[in-house]
C-alpha cells in the first residue's frame, strides 16, 4: 500500500478548492482596528477539490474500521453501526437546526430528548438522566460532580473515592478532577472486589465507590448487592461506570444493583460510530435524591409542549455548552426504536454468547486467569508465550494485523500480566469468530515454532512497527513549511 | 429483525462448544436479587422504514436552515459547508474506526489529526495543538485548569464578555479543584479595564473571548499586556473562522488559545457534536490536556504517525493525569481539516471578509431604519441591536416569515433587556437581510 504525503505538500500557490457566491453587498474597509488585521497569512494548503478528495480518500484506506473488518477491542464495544443511524442523523431537522432557535420550532428534537431520557432511565434502572455529557469520561466527571455537590449540600465531610485496581484509568483521573483522593482496592481471586479489603477502606470520609460491573475482566461481581450496601452504610454513594453495559443490557440494571449514579456510553452499547476517537456521548442517570443536582437544562413536558427546564435547585451547572452531543443521541435513539425491548435483550445475550465461545476455544493455548463465564468480554494473557518463547502480547497483537483483524485491547486491565482483552460483540457471525479463533491458534503455534515471525510483525500493513519512543523523545507535532 | 447474525442452529452449536445448557446458563453468575427478569418498558421494535418515518416526522416539526433564514449565532453558526466535507466524513473507514491505538492500521486517522494540529497552529499562531476537545466550553475550562497547574495560585479571571455557557462550564470544572473564578465586568460591550486592574493580583490567568460573545473586538494586546505584567497567562477564546482576517492570538501574546470549531465545516446539529480546539506554546506542552499525534518512523524507514506524550494521559498516569479527557472529537476534527484544506488561506480570508461585509451591511441598514446598536465597538460577524419592544415576541413574529431572527440577550444578561444579538454569515444574501430589516420595521 502507498503512503500518503501531507496535504501541505500538495499545495500550489493560487490553486483553490472552494467557490463562494460573489459578494452581493459592498466590500468594507477600515471596520477592524488596524492592529487587529491579520497581515501574515496562515499556511493553509492551496489545493483543488479533487486533490482534497483523493488525499483523504487515500488516507481513509490506511484505516481499519468496523466496516473493514473484525474489531474485537475489549471495553470499547466496536459493534456494527447500522446505516439507518447515519441516515436519520443527517435529516435537516436535526443536523441543520440551531440550539437557541425558539422551542416552538424545536419540538421534534425536544420530544426525542425527552423520550431518550425515559428510555435510558428504564434501561439503567435510574430515575432521571442528563444527555449533556459528550463522552464516557465526561459522564464520569458529571456524575462525580453530582456526588460532590450532594455531599456538600448535605454537609458531609468527604475526601476519598474508592476505586478497584481493575478500573478504567479515567476513574481515578475523574475522582481527582473532582477534588477527591483515590483509594485503590484490590480484586480477589475470582476477579471481583475483595470484600475484606473494601471493608478496611470504608470509613466516614468515603464519598463514593466507582465500579463497573461486569468489571474490566468481563466478570460479573456476584457480591454486588453486598458491596453497594456496605458503601451506603458509611453514607457514601455508588457510581457505575457504564462502559460495559452491553454485557448486562436487559438482564441486570445498575439501578437494581444499588448504584446511585450511572453513565452510559451511547457509542458503545447503542451502536453510534466511534468516529476514530469521537464524537461519543455519555449520558448520566441518577436516583431520585440526586435529580436536583443534574446539569441544566433537562427536558420536561407540560402536557402540551416540551420545554427546557433550567430550574433545578442544586444543579452543578453545565458541563458542556448547549445540550450535549445531540446528534449522537439521535443515532442511539434510532437504534433503541429499531431493537425494542426484546432486541436489546438479544443484543446482550449474543454478545455474551460470542465472548464465551471465543474464550472457550482459546483457553488451552492462552493463559486464562479467571475460568468462569464471562459477560461480553474476557481477558486472556500471552504470559505462557512470553515465558516460553519471548513472544509478548504486543507481538501477538501486531501479528493479528497481518490477518486483517484489529487487535484486542492490550496490557489492560493492569492486574493481568500480558493482558489481551477481547470483546467480539453481538454483531459478528460465527464464521468471523471461528476465523479469529483459528488465527489466534495459529499465532500461538507460530510463537512456538517461529517466534521471530511474530516478533517482527506486522508484515502486511501500510506501515511497519512505529517508533513510539522516538516520537515522544523528539516531538514533531505539526508540519512546518521548509 | 435485528443486527445479530447468529442463527438458532449456530447458537446451539456454540452453547454446546461452551458446555452451557442454555443462554440463560451464561447469566447464572448474576445473583437472583439483582437480576432483571422483566421486560424493558420500551416501545416495541420497529422496522427500518418505520423508524425512518417516525424520525422524519420528528425532524420535520423542527425549523432548519434549509427552509428558514438563520440570523442566530451565539457560538453556533449557519456557515456554508462544501459538499466534499460530508463525503469524506461519511467514509466508513473514518467513522467506524476507534481511537488509533494500533497505529499500523490507523494512519488515516492519525495523519489527518496531525494535519489538523498543524492547521490549528497556523491559524492561532501557537506551537502545539492537541487532537481536539469536546467543545469550545470544555476546551476553555481545561485551558483554565491548565493555567492553574502551571502558575499554581488557584485564581482565574474571566471576562463577562465570554460566552455565558462557557463561563458556566468553567465554574463546574473549577468547583472540585478549589479554584476561584473571578468575573471581570464589561463596559460598552467589551472587558472593563478598570475593573480588571482592580482584580489583577494573585491570578493564574485571564480569559478573554475575541471577538467576544457580543461580536465585539476586544483590545486584546492591552489585556494580554496587563495579565502578563501581573504574572498570569493570557487565554484567548476565538472563532477560528475569524482568523483568516483577524490577527493570530500568538501575535498578541496569547499563551493558550481555545474555542469551538463548529464553524469549520460542522453542521449546527442543535448544538452538538462539534469540536473544541486547544493550542499553546511549546513550553506548556506537557501540561496540555488531551491526545496529541506526533510524527515518527517505522521499522521500514517510512514516515508515520502515532499518539504521543501519552504519559500525560489517564490510561498511564491515572490519578496524576493532566485531565480525564479520553476520547476527542476526531470525526469533527476531520471535518475541520477537510474544510480548511478546501478553503485554503485565500478561501478562509474570503469567508471572513464576506461575514464582515455582510454583517456591516445589515447593521448599516438597521441603523438607517432607525434602530441603534447597543455597543459602539468594532465587530466581526455578530452584533447587538436595541429593540423597543419585547425581544422574544419580535422573534416569534419573525418566525412566521421563516426567519430565525436572533438571540434575546436578556436570557443571559438581564441588564440587556430589549437587546437582540444578530449573526450574519457568508450564507446570508442581500435580499434576506433586506427582508429582515423590513420585517423588524414592520413590527414597530
Amino acid at each position: 500500500m502507498r503512503l500518503v504525503p501531507l496535504i501541505f505538500d500538495l499545495s500550489r500557490e493560487g490553486r483553490r478548492g472552494y467557490s463562494l457566491p460573489a459578494l452581493d453587498v459592498p466590500m468594507v474597509d477600515d471596520v477592524i482596528p488596524e492592529e487587529m488585521v491579520r497581515t501574515e497569512e496562515p499556511n493553509l494548503p492551496e489545493v483543488s477539490e479533487a486533490d482534497v478528495i483523493r488525499h483523504f480518500t487515500n488516507l481513509s484506506e490506511l484505516n481499519h474500521g468496523v466496516d473493514v473488518g473484525f474489531y474485537p477491542l475489549g471495553s470499547c464495544t466496536m459493534k456494527y453501526s447500522p446505516k439507518l443511524n447515519e441516515d436519520v442523523a443527517r435529516l435537516a431537522g436535526f443536523a441543520e437546526s440551531h440550539p437557541y432557535q425558539p422551542e416552538s420550532v424545536s419540538q421534534g428534537s425536544l420530544h426525542l430528548m425527552y423520550d431518550m431520557e425515559k428510555f435510558l432511565a428504564e434501561i439503567s434502572g435510574m430515575d432521571r438522566v442528563t444527555l449533556q455529557p459528550a463522552a464516557g469520561a465526561h459522564g464520569e466527571f458529571t456524575g462525580m460532580s453530582i456526588i460532590r455537590a450532594y455531599h456538600e449540600y448535605k454537609g458531609n465531610k468527604k475526601t476519598k473515592v474508592i476505586i478497584p485496581d481493575s478500573a478504567h484509568g479515567t476513574n481515578p483521573a475523574t475522582a481527582t478532577m473532582c477534588g477527591y483522593k483515590v483509594v485503590e482496592v484490590k480484586s480477589d481471586g475470582r476477579g471481583g472486589i475483595d470484600l475484606e479489603k473494601l471493608k478496611d477502606a470504608l470509613d466516614d470520609e468515603v464519598a463514593a465507590l466507582m465500579l463497573t460491573n461486569p468489571n474490566t475482566l468481563g466478570l460479573f461481581d456476584e457480591n454486588i448487592g453486598k458491596i453497594t450496601e456496605m458503601v451506603h452504610s458509611v453514607g457514601a454513594l455508588c457510581y457505575y461506570d457504564g462502559a460495559n453495559l452491553n454485557g448486562t443490557l436487559g438482564k441486570a440494571r445498575p439501578g437494581d444493583m444499588g448504584f446511585d449514579v450511572v453513565h452510559i456510553n451511547l457509542h458503545k452499547t447503542f451502536s453510534t460510530p466511534h468516529g476514530g476517537g469521537g464524537p461519543g456521548s455519555g449520558p448520566v442517570g441518577v436516583k431520585k435524591e440526586l435529580i436536583d443536582f443534574l446539569p441544566v437544562p433537562v427536558v420536561d413536558y407540560d402536557g402540551e409542549r416540551y420545554y427546557f427546564n433550567y430550574d433545578l435547585p442544586h444543579t452543578i451547572g453545565k458541563v458542556r455548552s448547549f445540550y450535549g452531543n445531540f446528534n449522537i443521541v439521535v443515532r442511539a435513539y434510532a437504534y433503541i426504536l429499531f431493537n425494542g425491548p426484546d432486541g436489546l435483550r438479544r443484543v446482550c445475550e449474543n454478545a455474551v454468547l460470542n465472548a464465551n465461545y471465543i474464550m472457550e476455544n482459546l483457553k488451552d493455548l492462552y493463559y486464562l486467569p479467571y475460568d468462569r463465564y464471562c459477560k461480553h468480554e474476557f481477558v486472556i494473557s500471552s504470559k505462557w508465550q512470553k515465558r516460553e518463547n519471548g513472544v509478548r502480547t504486543i507481538d501477538v497483537a501486531k501479528r493479528l494485523l497481518d490477518f486483517g483483524i484489529h487487535p484486542p485491547t492490550v496490557y489492560f486491565p493492569l492486574i493481568v500480566e500480558e493482558a489481551l482483552m477481547i470483546e467480539p460483540t453481538e454483531t459478528e457471525s460465527k464464521e468471523t469468530l471461528d476465523n479469529f479463533i483459528s488465527v489466534m491458534r495459529q499465532i500461538a503455534k507460530e510463537a512456538k515454532e517461529n517466534p521471530d515471525l511474530v516478533k517482527s510483525a506486522p508484515h502486511d500493513t501500510p506501515v511497519g512497527r512505529l517508533d513510539e519512543a522516538a516520537a515522544a523523545r523528539h516531538p514533531v507535532l505539526r508540519y512546518i513549511k521548509k | 429483525m435485528d443486527y445479530i447474525p447468529n442463527t438458532d442452529v449456530e447458537r446451539e452449536e456454540m452453547l454446546r462448544a461452551i458446555g452451557a445448557s442454555s443462554i440463560e446458563d451464561l447469566f447464572s453468575d448474576i445473583p437472583e436479587d439483582v437480576k432483571f427478569n422483566g421486560r424493558l418498558n420500551l416501545p416495541e421494535a420497529m422496522s427500518e422504514l418505520e423508524v425512518k418515518r417516525h424520525m422524519t416526522a420528528l425532524a420535520e416539526s423542527n425549523a432548519e436552515a434549509e427552509h428558514y433564514t438563520y440570523f442566530i449565532g451565539g457560538g453556533i453558526y449557519d456557515h456554508y459547508i462544501p459538499s466534499a466535507v460530508s463525503h469524506i466524513t461519511g467514509r466508513s473507514e473514518f467513522y467506524t474506526a476507534y481511537t488509533p491505538y494500533q497505529p499500523e492500521v490507523s494512519q488515516g486517522t492519525l495523519q489527518s489529526i496531525f494535519e489538523y494540529q498543524s492547521m490549528i497552529c497556523e491559524l492561532t499562531g501557537m506551537d502545539v495543538s492537541n487532537a481536539s476537545m469536546y467543545d469550545g466550553a470544555s476546551a476553555m475550562a481545561e485551558a483554565g485548569l491548565m493555567a492553574v497547574k502551571i502558575r499554581g495560585k488557584g485564581r482565574i479571571l474571566v471576562s463577562k464578555t465570554v460566552h455565558p455557557e462557557y463561563r458556566r462550564v468553567l465554574e463546574t470544572y473549577a468547583a472540585g479543584m478549589d479554584i476561584d473564578i473571578v468575573e471581570v465586568d464589561y463596559k460598552d460591550g467589551a472587558t472593563d479595564v478598570e475593573d480588571l486592574k482592580a482584580k489583577l493580583s494573585e491570578v493564574d490567568c485571564l480569559i478573554v473571548q475575541n471577538p467576544n460573545f457580543f461580536g465585539c473586538i476586544e483590545d486584546v494586546r492591552m489585556l494580554s499586556g496587563l495579565i502578563h505584567e501581573a504574572g498570569g497567562l493570557f487565554i484567548a477564546v476565538v472563532d477560528p473562522l475569524s482568523l483568516g482576517i483577524l490577527k493570530a492570538p500568538g501575535d498578541y501574546g496569547a499563551d493558550i488559545v481555545c474555542g469551538d470549531g463548529q464553524a469549520l465545516g460542522n453542521p449546527m446539529n442543535f448544538g452538538g457534536p462539534h469540536l473544541g480546539f486547544l493550542a499553546t506554546r511549546e513550553q506548556f506542552v506537557r501540561s496540555m490536556p488531551g491526545r496529541i499525534v506526533g510524527q515518527t518512523i517505522d521499522n521500514r524507514g517510512n514516515t508515520g504517525y502515532v499518539l504521543t506524550m501519552q504519559t500525560r494521559e489517564q490510561h498511564i498516569r491515572r490519578e496524576k493525569a493532566t485531565s480525564n479527557i479520553c476520547s476527542n472529537q476526531a470525526l469533527c476534527a476531520l471535518a475541520a481539516t477537510v474544510y480548511l484544506s478546501l478553503m485554503g488561506k485565500k478561501g478562509l480570508k474570503e469567508v471572513g471578509e464576506q461575514c464582515l461585509a455582510k454583517s456591516h451591511y445589515l447593521a448599516g441598514k438597521l441603523r438607517e431604519a432607525g434602530f441603534s446598536l447597543a455597543f459602539d465597538k468594532h465587530f466581526f460577524k455578530e452584533f447587538v441591536i436595541k429593540l423597543d419592544g419585547d425581544v422574544s415576541s419580535v422573534i416569534d413574529r419573525l418566525l412566521e416569515k421563516k426567519i430565525i431572527a436572533g438571540i434575546d440577550l436578556s436570557r443571559f444578561y438581564p441588564e440587556l433587556k430589549g437587546c437582540m444579538m444578530i449573526a450574519v454569515t457568508e450564507k446570508r444574501t442581500k435580499q434576506e437581510m433586506d427582508e429582515l430589516v423590513a420585517g423588524l420595521e414592520g413590527l414597530r
